[in-house]
């Protein structure tokens, strides 16, 4: 990837990394965080950038932000959410400013695809009054990371960069640059510059709004991501990001603003694109974020009254919404004839699932068993929401688990005792858990917590932790004790398990819900699909002859174990099988066996 | 003027779709189309319904096609055939996999999975090509090449791209090891009745 060729077909997310390579970009730093993490994944492909990953994007923005004060160009990226974690560095590294470059990626994800919420990340642009780029392809996401560090240099300021989920995973073809190396720049200790204290700020808080209209200028009059094409001026539509794609698909005889730079609104092209169109329509995902704007103008418009505000767009919908608006003027593709077949033949869903073999199968049949009250988190264990074991109750954010349990017991007292058990895995313990644990500890909280350890930040594809004992460069790092830490923050009873001991596991967890303090069970066992784990094999076979149809062995959920639709006894499929023995120790009859000897 | 191509590949997470429409996507680049492509990593790393868009001609925008576009449905499982049907034109090409994944509202007892699929095809205006690719991968004595048989079935429909472009692009993303028993699948499927 380092060498020139001259172009390449990527994702917005890699092409985030080349930007920043070829910009001369030279460190950066992420929490993994779908649609975000290649990014980080790519910088790491780079010798020429120190990339890490970071235990929250918090201490990332914060290591970005030294990096660029000590005269190196920087970038971190996180997803939407992820911001809100780092939003306290953010908003004061706006008003600090730069030493060298310092460009913030958000990748937010409209439709959900595996997040929590849709928030729109633009607003953190016009709160933190930081420019503003929103790519359409991934071509425009490597142009406008380099356009970024520019940027950031010349108006002394961090630059926010928005991908939605189309443009972070779509794949593109982009011509490609060479690295252009940047001068070091010094640092020289500077109160005034540096350090925020109140007489401080506020006159850095001048500067900030003066350097607002500046950008707002440059954006109107010399950012080349905002441009005009006329076409027919009966309709003009103002898009960004990879609407303008879905819009431009939808009516290619428009007349079109493209704005990739939209905070500061550049309000004067604005006005100049209204005055030569007919009827403006403003296509966005998300929030009437641009639209806002236009009609802060007084110019009519139509937006988010017609095109929806919930879930991705796509061209489909689009010709759908504005069908009304747009074919009076132009004409619409809809209604095009497709092959419904669907109809005929109802089809059943297909929601992820916990793999076979996941180590967190057998935490959640136990606390199904014992009918717990479950505070969850962030990762692949969410998934313990969901039918057989509907073993999660709540699911907040990063760290919440063990917090929302404490409030839950203080709220509920004796009613949830001996109940309530606060589950999280060991990437979001150290990511924002450790805190919870400790506010727990000095609050007299009095829950059970079970940090799943798998040995990996396993959602996201992977990524390595401190838990791992390597780097995101893949070398050797210290590994966290997670009995130590949990002794040092004030938890005395902690106990380490192995989930696929199913006994083990509710022996354990019955007697710690006894308790009148609060304890931890570290479930410690590593995600079956990493690369480098090769588990000794004890095999799992079946007697279909003295299988009694009693279903125990389904309440496990594991995909490899199938009812037969005919004679409704179980059947192993060994395609998927990986022999973990769960299903072997719910089979009281003795249908389901596993080898006592390890091969 | 190059005409434009929709190719949806459609199956369940684990199969080897995403390989698959790099490949596509890699030779039409190759043929000097303009490509894009879009998929999405949902939740969890496996066992979840997967969909990738690829995209060829002499100038793409949108990276998703619309319903009704789709020139060839390159389906890896028959269930997702039907899920995906949708996409497809009037008149266009399904390429399905007959093998079934039961998802686990089936396997778990509580739905059932339609047997009356393949029927449904036939009795369609669709042209469809159903291969046991599971099947005939096993025959080259390995299963994950199911994806490469898929693609040598696939690359005889779309004339645009020349054999040795196709065989190219895998050679391109494969490791070298890989590369004697992917040709044999490819040919495999593409010389597939």
């Amino acid at each position: 990837m380092n060498n020139s060729a001259k172009k390449a077909f990527l994702s917005g997310n890699a092409a985030i990394a080349r930007g920043a390579w070829e910009a001369g970009c030279k460190f950066a730093a992420a929490y993994p965080g779908t649609p975000s993490t290649e990014i980080m994944e790519f910088c790491g492909t780079y010798d020429e950038i120190d990339a890490q990953w970071a235990v929250n994007e918090k201490t990332a923005m914060e290591t970005v932000i030294g990096a660029c004060f000590g005269g190196t160009r920087a970038i971190c990226s996180q997803k939407h959410v992820g911001l809100n974690v780092a939003a306290d560095p953010f908003f004061t590294a706006s008003y600090i400013g730069v030493n060298a470059g310092l460009v913030i990626v958000t990748a937010d994800d409209p439709g959900m695809h595996s997040s929590q919420n849709e928030q729109d990340n633009r607003y953190y642009a016009m709160m933190s009054k930081m420019p503003l780029l929103e790519p359409s392809d991934s071509q425009e996401a490597k142009d406008m990371t380099i356009e970024a560090f520019e940027i950031s240099e010349r108006f002394n300021t961090p630059v926010l960069i928005r991908t939605t989920t189309r443009v972070s995973h779509s794949e593109t073809i982009v011509q490609l640059g060479e690295r252009r190396e940047q001068p070091e720049k010094e640092f020289v200790p500077d109160m005034n510059r540096y350090c925020t204290l109140p007489n401080i700020s506020r006159q850095m808080h001048v500067k900030v709004e003066k350097r607002a209209l500046e950008l707002e200028k440059y954006a109107a009059e010399e950012s080349k991501f905002n441009y005009i094409t006329m076409g027919d001026p009966k309709i003009g539509i103002i898009a960004s990001g990879v609407a303008y794609r879905h819009a431009k698909e939808a009516f290619p005889q428009a007349s079109f603003l493209k704005l990739g730079m939209s905070w500061p609104y550049p309000n004067e092209l604005i006005k100049r694109f209204a005055s030569k169109v007919q009827k403006v329509i403003v296509i966005e995902e998300g929030d009437p974020f641009i639209e806002k704007a236009v009609r802060t103008l007084g110019i009519n418009c139509v937006g988010k009254n017609l095109v929806p505000l919930c879930g991705e767009l796509n061209p489909d919908i689009l010709s759908e919404v504005l069908s009304e608006v747009v074919s009076p003027h132009l004409p619409v593709k809809t209604g095009i004839k497709h092959t419904e077949l669907a109809s005929e033949v109802p089809v059943p869903g297909r929601p992820p699932v916990l793999c076979p073999g996941c180590p967190h199968r057998g935490i959640f049949y136990v606390l199904s068993k014992l009918k717990c009250i479950v505070t969850g988190d962030i990762g692949c264990y969410s998934l313990g929401a969901y039918a057989p074991h509907n073993a999660m109750h709540s699911i907040v954010c990063m760290g919440a688990s063990i917090t929302t349990a404490m409030g839950l017991s203080k709220a509920m007292k004796d009613k949830i005792k001996g109940k309530l058990v606060a589950v999280i895995g060991e990437s979001t313990f150290m990511h924002s858990g450790m805190t919870s644990l400790l506010d727990t500890v000095y609050n007299k909280g009095n829950h059970l917590t079970i940090i799943l350890d798998n040995s990996i930040t396993a959602m996201t594809g992977h990524q390595p932790n401190p838990a791992s004992g390597k780097t995101l460069k893949g070398e050797p790092a210290k590994s966290l004790d997670f009995v130590k830490v949990c002794h040092a923050l004030g938890i005395s009873k902690v106990s380490t398990v192995d989930p696929f001991d199913l006994k083990a596991v509710e022996t354990l967890v019955k007697a710690r819900l006894q308790d009148d303090e609060p304890s931890v069970i570290i479930a410690q066992r590593p995600c079956y699909l990493l690369k480098d784990y090769k588990p000794k094999i004890r095999k799992v076979t079946i007697d279909i002859d003295k299988c009694v149809k009693c279903g125990m062995c389904l309440k496990v959920g594991c995909p490899a174990v199938e009812v037969d639709p005919v004679d409704k006894k179980t059947r192993l499929n060994m395609a998927l099988c990986v022999h973990c023995g769960l299903c072997a120790q719910m089979c009281k009859p003795g249908a389901i066996t596993q080898e006592q000897e390890e091969n | 003027m190059k005409k434009t191509f929709n190719i949806l590949v459609c199956g369940v997470g684990g199969q080897g779709t995403l390989l698959a429409s790099n490949i596509i996507a890699d030779a039409a680049m190759d043929s000097g189309y303009d490509v894009k492509k879009s998929e999405i990593h949902g939740m969890a790393q496996r066992g979840g319904s997967v969909t990738s868009h690829v995209r060829f001609g002499e100038h793409i925008e949108s990276p998703i096609m619309r319903k009704g576009e789709c020139d060839i449905l390159l389906s890896f499982e028959l269930l997702e055939s039907v899920r995906s049907i949708g996409f497809l034109k009037p008149g266009g090409t399904l390429i399905t996999n007959t093998q079934k994944i039961l998802p686990m509202s089936v396997s778990a007892g509580g739905q059932v999975y339609p047997d009356n699929i393949l029927d449904v095809f036939a009795e369609s205006s669709i042209k469809f090509t159903a291969i046991d690719a599971i099947g005939k991968a096993l025959e080259l004595g390995n299963q994950k090449v199911l994806n490469i048989i898929l693609l040598g079935v696939l690359s005889k429909q779309l004339p645009e791209i020349s054999v040795e472009t196709w065989e190219n692009s895998i050679k391109k993303l494969l490791k070298p090891k890989l590369h004697e028993l992917n040709l044999k699948a490819f040919n495999l499927g593409r010389n597939y009745n």
